[in-house]
This record gives structure tokens, C-alpha cells and sequence, in this order.
């Protein structure tokens, strides 16, 4: 089931440097919001609090509320571990686990979290693979070793793995930005077809993609070298695209800076 | 202006690389070449006398004149010794390993890591000269192919933990985040995902440090101190061992025994070098197929 995000307030910091300040942003679910903006300015950082992959990078802390559904993810309830399962993500560069098997890596998150039926864990790894827009290719080979797909296979593979534990939201890092115009165009293709079931969020280097893909856009930037970034703006796609109401979001799309 | 064309290579780049490749293949040979010597060395001197029965058979009632007698005894002596040293060194240098990779931050993950340079750097018959201190007379425990095997896990301790942690720092980071993001705890990725990516690395490591122990004779003259006859069991009274008895042979003047003491060292390469195979093989096996 989609759900919605409400960040609220959310800094964090590398050890003493604050690489975001203050971001507060709420995420509709089966809606695609995309997070665009210059290198450097937190886009990355911001989504990583949004699962608590922030607090795995020693040094690093974070301060504000993200709330799913209404629920404090950083509350005393959840666990980091439980906030995982529950919004996946997909990264920059293809990371499928070497040592295993197409299959494998598939079922990895709910093998690793105890599930040991294989009548479930074969299921989950058919659909997960249809899902991801793989299946065709890789039915007859589940046992050969991911290594052996191809960058943008091995992205939807990434894809596949993070949605076989039915996550409710799924953020993507850059997903397209290791893979080739064709790779890239199918993982967009696949992004359109999830965000029925999920809510997603993508940052991305690429303003086509955004404009392609999302619903909703938000431009981050930074005032300089060793500024926190924050949030400039964010709304409708189409609106951000056209006729943005800040300056600099409009440099920015406009290729002036960035 | 000649453009800039293939084959259009100046000659004093080409004299540079004919020089510098040749030197790169002579630093080669020079360092092959004792190795191999001592390979020839010991199979022409060792297989003559390296038979069944020499496999077999202990030094019991063999005097240093007489032929026959066989290695049988040093053979057990030698395997059950590397299994306790590596009984107890793998599993605890792979624990430490993990703890300088994964957990350690700080002060206490630098004090770890010096002591076990330090331990690195310990003489073999310093290691010896302790377990014979501490164990053999200290508890009264007596010589043992157990204290031997204690002596060779202070070795090999050493080399495990600094094999293993370099294995371990070379799985990429985004494998771990990978995990972490399917939430997946920490300890299970370890187990699942970080391990299973370095065993190739790991084995390496830990062969290399049962080669290093499998060949150590200083601590085993303090340890297990050494007999002619068979003694089954590491726990209870002198054992011999490979090294010790390759030791004892060659210190002959007889040439039976020097023989017999090149058909030891023969068999204690042959040993390490079992164990490294059937070591790769078995990592070999447990990882997919790439094609």
C-alpha cells in the first residue's frame, strides 16, 4: 500500500559540516515526485533520512520528523530495520549481491529477514521480477549469477530486490544515471508502472527525466561551497517547468546554472 | 607536422621499453628461481625415499643407520597440530577482523589493531617459549601436540586477523547499504551478504597462515617436544610433527636418515599443498557461476 511522507523540519549533518537545513516536503502516494537540483545540494542526503540510511555513514546525525502515514518513522515504535522494509530503495550504481544468483538476489530481503518457504519466496521472486519488467528475460537463467546481466538489467534486478519485500514507498538515487538511453528509458517506463502501487521517489541529475516521469517536482539547491542545501521550491511538474515562482529555479531549469 | 600516427614511436621510447622489459622479466627469474630450485631440490632428493611405507611407519626401533622407517608419526602430528591452531585461530582472527571492519570505532579499534601488528612481528620461538612457560610447566600441563597446537594459533592469529580485514575492507560499501536498505540488520548482513563476498579472499588468508605454521620447528621443540613413535593423541604426552622430524633427520650425519629428512620435507609440502587446493575447491563451489 502507498503512503504518504511529511517531512517536517529535517537537518542533518556530516560530523560538524550540515549538508541539508530545514527541508520540509510532503509526498502524495502513487504519485511520482522528483527531486532535482545542482550536485552537492543534498537531494541525495534528504531522501536518505526519509529511510534512515542517513545514520549508517559513521558521524552522521539528523534532526526534524518524517512521518508515514502519520507515524514518527524516527519514533520509539519503529526501528530502523522495520523503517527499511517498509520504503525500499534503489540506488545510483547497479550494487546486486556478486555471490548470488539472479534468484537470489531477488528473494534476498525476505530470506535474510527469515523467510524460509520456497513456495513463497518463488512466488515472490515471479512477481517481482514481472514488476520490474525482467522476467522475460531472465526466467530461464535464475540460478546464473547477477553479474552476468547487463548495467540496466542489473538496475531492474536492484528494482526487483527492493520490491519483493512489498515496500510502500520506494526512493531511487540517481537510478538511471550509471545506464545507457535505452536502460534508461525502460526503468522510466517501469517507474510509470509502479507509482499505482507505490508512492516514489526519484532524484535525479536528468531534468528531461523528471519532466517525463514525475507528478510532482522539488528544486533544491545550495548558496555556496560549504552551505547546508535547502528546498527552493517544489509543485506541479508541469508548473515548475514552465512558469516557476523562484528565480533561481527557473536559472536552473533553463541551464543558466548547475 | 606529421600527424600523430600509430607506429610513429620515437626511438629513445622504444629503447626505454626494450630496456625496462627486459629488466621487469630478469627481477622475475631472479625471483622465481630460488623457489623452483627449492622444489626440484626436495622432489629429486625426497621421492626416492617417499614409499607407502614411509607413510606409514614411525621411527619406533629405527636407529639413525638402519633403513626403513617411515613419517607416519610426525604426519599426525603435523595435521592434528595445524587443526587445533586453526580450530582455535579462524574463527577467533575472523572475529577480530569483523570487529576492526564493521564495529570498531576509535581508540579501542587502533589499540586492536597495533597489538595485532605487534603480534605479527612476534618470533616463532618466542611463541614457543611462552606456551612452554605458560602451559607446558606453568599448569603443569606437559609436552602435547596440544601445546603445539596453541604455540601455532599465536602464530597464526596474527595472520588471519590482518588476511581477513584487508578481504573484508575491499567488499564495497554500497553491498552493505544495499543490504541494510532491504532491512536487513546488520549482524545477518554480515553473515550474508559481507562474508560470503570475501570467503575467496578469507581462505587465501587463512591458507597462507596454515602454510606459515604448518612449516614452524622452533615451537614444536618446546611444545610438543617430539618422539619416535606414534601418539594419537594431541592431549596427552610428546608428539612429533613434520618440521620436527625433518629436523631431527637432517641433523644426522647418516645418510639414510638425510634421506628420510628430504622425503619429510617433501611430504610437508605436499600436505600444505593438499590443503590449498581442496580449500580452493571448496570456495570455488560455493560461488555461482559467472558466464
Amino acid at each position: 500500500m502507498a503512503k504518504r511522507i511529511e517531512a517536517g523540519g529535517v537537518t542533518a549533518w556530516f560530523g560538524s559540516f550540515k549538508a541539508i537545513d530545514d527541508i520540509g516536503l510532503t509526498i502524495e502516494p502513487k504519485q511520482i515526485t522528483a527531486l532535482i537540483g545542482p550536485s552537492g545540494c543534498g537531494k541525495s542526503t534528504f531522501i536518505r533520512t526519509l529511510n534512515r540510511m542517513h545514520e549508517v555513514v559513521p558521524g552522521a546525525r539528523m534532526e526534524g520528523k518524517v512521518l508515514l502515514d502519520g507515524e514518527d518513522i524516527y519514533g520509539p515504535e519503529f526501528s530502523a530495520t522495520d523503517v527499511r522494509r517498509t520504503i525500499g530503495m534503489v540506488f545510483q550504481r547497479p550494487n546486486p549481491f556478486p555471490t548470488m544468483s539472479i534468484r537470489d538476489n531477488v528473494a534476498a530481503g525476505l530470506r535474510l529477514n527469515g523467510v524460509r518457504r520456497k513456495a513463497e519466496l518463488d512466488d515472490a521472486v515471479e512477481r517481482s521480477l514481472r514488476l520490474a519488467a525482467l522476467w522475460d528475460e531472465v526466467s530461464h537463467r535464475l540460478g546464473r549469477a547477477a553479474a552476468s546481466l547487463s548495467g540496466g538489467q542489473q538496475q531492474r534486478l536492484c528494482i526487483a530486490r527492493a520490491i519483493a519485500v512489498e515496500p510502500d514507498v520506494l526512493l531511487m538515487d540517481e537510478p538511471c544515471s550509471a545506464l545507457d538511453p535505452v536502460s534508461t528509458l525502460t526503468i522510466e517506463d517501469l517507474m510509470s508502472d509502479l507509482k499505482d502501487q507505490y508512492t516514489i521517489v526519484v532524484v535525479t541529475h536528468n531534468m528531461q527525466q523528471a519532466a517525463r516521469v514525475s507528478d510532482v517536482t522539488a528544486f533544491f539547491t545550495i548558496a555556496g561551497a560549504d552551505e547546508p542545501g535547502r528546498l527552493v521550491e517544489v509543485g506541479a511538474t508541469s508548473k515548475i517547468f514552465t512558469k516557476p515562482d523562484d528565480e533561481r529555479t527557473e536559472a536552473y531549469i533553463t541551464g543558466r546554472f548547475g | 607536422m606529421t600527424a600523430i600516427g600509430v607506429g610513429r614511436i620515437s626511438r629513445r621510447r622504444r629503447v626505454t621499453n626494450t630496456i625496462l622489459c627486459s629488466l621487469l622479466g630478469l627481477a622475475v627469474l631472479v625471483a622465481l628461481a630460488p623457489l623452483v630450485a627449492v622444489l626440484v631440490y626436495t622432489v629429486q632428493r625426497g621421492y626416492h625415499a617417499l614409499s607407502p611405507h614411509f607413510l606409514t611407519r614411525s621411527m619406533r626401533g629405527v636407529g639413525p643407520l638402519d633403513k626403513g622407517g617411515g613419517a607416519y608419526h610426525a604426519i599426525i602430528g603435523t595435521a592434528e597440530q595445524v587443526l587445533i591452531a586453526g580450530l582455535l585461530a579462524v574463527p577467533l582472527g575472523l572475529l577480530v577482523a569483523i570487529y576492526i571492519v564493521e564495529y570498531g570505532r576509535g581508540t579501542l579499534r587502533s589499540v586492536v589493531r597495533f597489538l595485532v601488528d605487534v603480534m605479527t612481528g612476534v618470533p616463532s620461538i618466542v611463541a614457543g617459549l611462552f606456551i612452554f612457560a605458560f602451559w607446558v610447566v606453568g599448569l603443569h600441563k606437559g609436552f602435547s601436540g596440544l601445546a603445539a597446537g596453541l604455540a601455532l594459533a599465536v602464530l597464526m592469529l596474527p595472520v588471519v586477523v590482518r588476511s581477513s580485514e584487508e578481504m573484508l575492507k575491499l567488499v564495497p560499501d554500497e553491498l552493505r547499504e544495499a543490504s541494510y536498505a532491504l532491512g536487513v540488520p546488520r549482524w545477518r548482513t554480515i553473515l550474508s551478504v559481507v562474508l560470503p563476498t570475501a570467503s575467496a579472499g578469507i581462505t587465501t588468508g587463512v591458507m597462507l597462515a596454515v602454510a606459515r605454521v604448518a612449516g614452524e620447528t622452533a615451537p614444536l621443540l618446546l611444545t610438543a617436544f617430539g618422539t619416535d613413535g606414534v601418539n594419537r593423541s594431541p592431549f596427552k604426552g610428546a608428539q612429533s610433527g613434520l618440521p620436527l622430524y625433518v629436523f631431527t633427520q637432517a641433523g644426522s650425519a647418516f645418510d639414510v636418515a638425510v634421506r628420510r629428512a628430504w622425503a619429510g620435507a617433501l611430504t610437508l609440502i605436499v600436505f600444505v599443498l593438499l590443503l590449498t587446493v581442496i580449500a580452493r575447491a571448496v570456495t570455488a563451489r560455493s560461488r555461482v557461476g559467472v558466464d
